[in-house]
């Protein structure tokens, strides 16, 4: 019993993990339609600005995480929405989303080229002290992600729910043009999107490294893995991401312990296949229809 | 003088002074191309080895080349993949080069060695798969143990050094790590110590709960853990959270300076056979290891040597032979013994047979207070 509780905690605690990451996807893909196949890679990246501004800059932990975030918001919200998504979203949604591939490509080799190839350890925002639970043992580092991921969805939620600046973004989501009618500023919504998704993958990244440790290439299993859990979950649902990516991490500790170890990395596509053709508007996800 | 004769004579003048300009370069330099992981998964391994690799590089350009000649090495990054190391091999080979150097991953050198046989160019590889020198290629050669060599050491030190009678076995689910798997089960099965749980874990993997879950049900005397440099540390610092009490053995990487900086304190206590090691007490490897963190800033692990003495070993070979003729190189080495009195660069004295294997001497070690003892130093194979 006391493996089953530590399988099902540590898949709760890898899963919290990849629902921060799915929830700036489906952010992203509410406000501008865009799938951002650099959101793995925009995770990697804030831990290599918070490890140069205390390598570089000297600065504490503390003060670079602040810097971390600040330069995130900045490049991975702002610019990220300026220089790319406005400019390739004329062009329709594919050449858009190839942009986004050769960014990922960029990020991960500059991360390599101007930092380093190797992993590097990251310290914890808190102690690292491992806690008995009914014989399992969870480490605060773990609890910390579970929480931020709770406090996220719950926070969004009241934000896009019980606020008129969160009603505003709704509307921009649901259709630019009549929210452009009612007076909603459409471009300041979407840069606010751009934003929260600058903040949120800093955030993530700041939380994970410590257990990833810090490499260029830790975007790829990350982004893969939120991409499939804002699919499961319902990509357009901000609670969809967050069921998404507790039920990969579940499945994926529990398969790999009771069914094949050799096979884990199979089990979360057939759970992606098996939503895609039984419930694919996601676990949690609104049906949509469109006309083509 | 006409616009146009003008450039006809300067076109004429380009092209004479490239045609001049051809030869002579090739005349003063002697192409070593090294493909190598310089990204994804062999990427620690892989800068290590460049690194390894350039400072001898450097050190023999300094001092004149080989037979004269300047090396010139360019470097082709296999992103860790088997499939765009051959399309780098091929590459490299278009380059028309003396001798490859590369790459490390097994995977790799699996399927792109038949490319440097065909065209009898000599391939330095820093594999460790068992198979790779036992498919009758006469073009390969290895900078450390096969797993053949390492796992009866290791086996060894589980039977007599641990007295371990079951064990667990961890491993990275790739040709590095099933090619490890299979050797050492084999290892233990003849000296009747029981594998009670075989445990295949993934490339890149994060999350190594599961698996210490199922080491811990099957209560071994010992876990064998074999994968690459991030996953030992994740594994090692969850196996530690879980509280995994049971010595922890390794081949080589598990010991490695990396993996004690990234597993940090859990890494204390890690015990194991290491072929290759920056910490050894050899003067000659102190004397790299120092030089190798005074330029690159930081310290070298195995691959750190496997490249640099593999530069050495090309040019001990070529001057030994007094030509460079690549086809010679491959029948010269073979059978060859080359020892640090006849060319300090190669560090310790190595034998190859006529696979292609290597047999050095090793070491047996442990990780106290962060950082790799080594405990005892085993002869080489051939010597006992």
């Amino acid at each position: 019993m006391s493996a089953f509780l530590q399988l099902l905690i540590s898949g709760l605690a890898t899963g919290a993990i990849y629902a921060i990451v799915a929830v700036g996807f489906t952010l992203i893909w509410q406000t501008s339609q865009t799938i951002n196949f650099a959101q793995g890679e925009f995770v990697m990246i804030p831990a290599f600005f918070v490890l140069a501004a205390m390598k570089l800059g000297g600065l504490p932990f503390w003060a670079a995480c602040l810097v971390g975030l600040a330069v995130s918001v900045f490049v991975l919200g702002v610019m990220f929405k300026q220089a790319i998504v406005d400019p390739m979203l004329k062009h329709g949604v594919l050449p858009l989303v190839i942009s986004t591939i050769a960014l990922s490509l960029l990020l991960k080799e500059s991360a390599k080229e101007f930092y380093s190839s190797q992993a590097q350890p990251f310290p914890s925002l808190v102690p690292s002290v491992d806690l008995n639970l009914f014989g399992a043992v969870i480490s605060t580092q773990s609890l910390l992600v579970l929480g931020v991921a709770f406090v996220t969805v719950g926070g969004l939620n009241l934000l896009l729910n019980r606020t008129r600046f969160g009603r505003a973004m709704q509307a921009t989501a649901q259709n630019r043009s009549v929210a452009r009618i009612l007076g909603v500023p459409v471009e300041r919504m979407v840069l606010a999107t751009f934003v929260i998704n600058g903040l949120l993958v800093a955030i993530a990244s700041i939380l994970i490294s410590p257990i990833y440790l810090v490499k260029f290439t830790n975007g790829e299993t990350l982004g893969l893995a939120a991409f499939i859990a804002a699919i499961v979950g319902g990509f357009n649902q901000v609670r969809g991401a967050i069921v998404g990516g507790l039920v990969l991490g579940v499945v994926d500790n529990l398969s790999a312990a009771y069914i094949s170890a050799q096979y884990r990395g199979a089990f979360p596509l057939f759970l992606l296949i098996a939503v895609i053709l039984l419930k694919p508007e996601g676990l949690v996800g609104r049906r949509e229809e469109r006309t083509v | 003088m006409p616009v146009k004769s003008i450039r006809q004579s300067l076109l004429l003048a380009g092209l004479v002074m490239v045609g001049f300009a051809g030869p002579a370069l090739a005349d003063g330099t002697v192409i070593i191309p090294d493909v190598i992981e310089l990204s994804g998964a062999g990427a620690v391994s892989g800068t290590n080895w460049r690194d390894g690799a350039m400072m001898a590089v450097n050190e023999i350009n300094a001092a004149g080349g080989i037979l004269g000649k300047k090396i010139e090495m360019q470097h082709f990054d296999t992103q860790s993949n088997p499939g765009v190391s051959r399309a780098q091999v091929q590459k490299a080979l278009d380059l028309e080069p003396y001798v490859i150097l590369g790459p490390i991953f097994s995977g790799s050198v699996k399927v792109n060695m038949a490319l440097s046989q065909a065209a009898e160019i000599p391939q330095i590889v820093g594999a460790e798969a068992a198979e790779i020198t036992q498919a009758g290629n006469p073009y390969v050669f290895r900078t450390a143990f096969g797993q053949q060599f390492s796992m009866p050491k290791i086996a060894n030190y589980v039977r007599d050094g641990i007295k371990a009678k079951t064990i667990a076995v961890l491993w990275v689910n790739n040709d590095f790590g099933k090619g490890g798997r299979d050797a050492f089960t084999k290892e233990m099965a003849k000296r009747d110590i029981k594998v009670v749980a075989d445990v295949s874990t993934e490339q890149g993997q994060a999350d190594f709960s599961a698996d210490v879950v199922k080491i811990k049900a099957a209560n071994p005397d010992a876990v064998f853990v074999y994968s690459n440099e991030e996953e030992d540390a994740r594994f090692i610092k969850e196996a530690r959270k879980q509280g995994l009490s049971m010595p922890m053995i390794g081949e080589t990487t598990l010991l490695s300076q990396k993996v004690i900086d990234l597993a940090g304190e859990a890494a204390n206590g890690v015990q194991g056979h290491v072929s290759l090691s920056a910490d050894a007490p050899i003067p000659s490897i102190q004397a790299y290891a120092e030089k190798f963190k005074k330029t690159y800033g930081y310290g070298s692990d195995h691959n750190g040597i496997k490249g640099y003495t593999a530069v050495y070993l090309v040019k001990y070979i070529t001057e030994k032979m007094g030509k460079f003729d690549s086809k010679l190189f491959a029948q010269t080495l073979h059978g060859l013994t080359v020892t640090p009195e006849q060319t300090p660069g190669i560090l310790m004295e190595a034998s190859w047979d006529a696979n292609g294997d290597i047999d050095r001497a090793s070491f047996l070690a442990e990780v106290i207070n962060g950082k790799q003892k080594i405990t005892k130093i085993l002869p080489k194979l051939g010597s006992k």
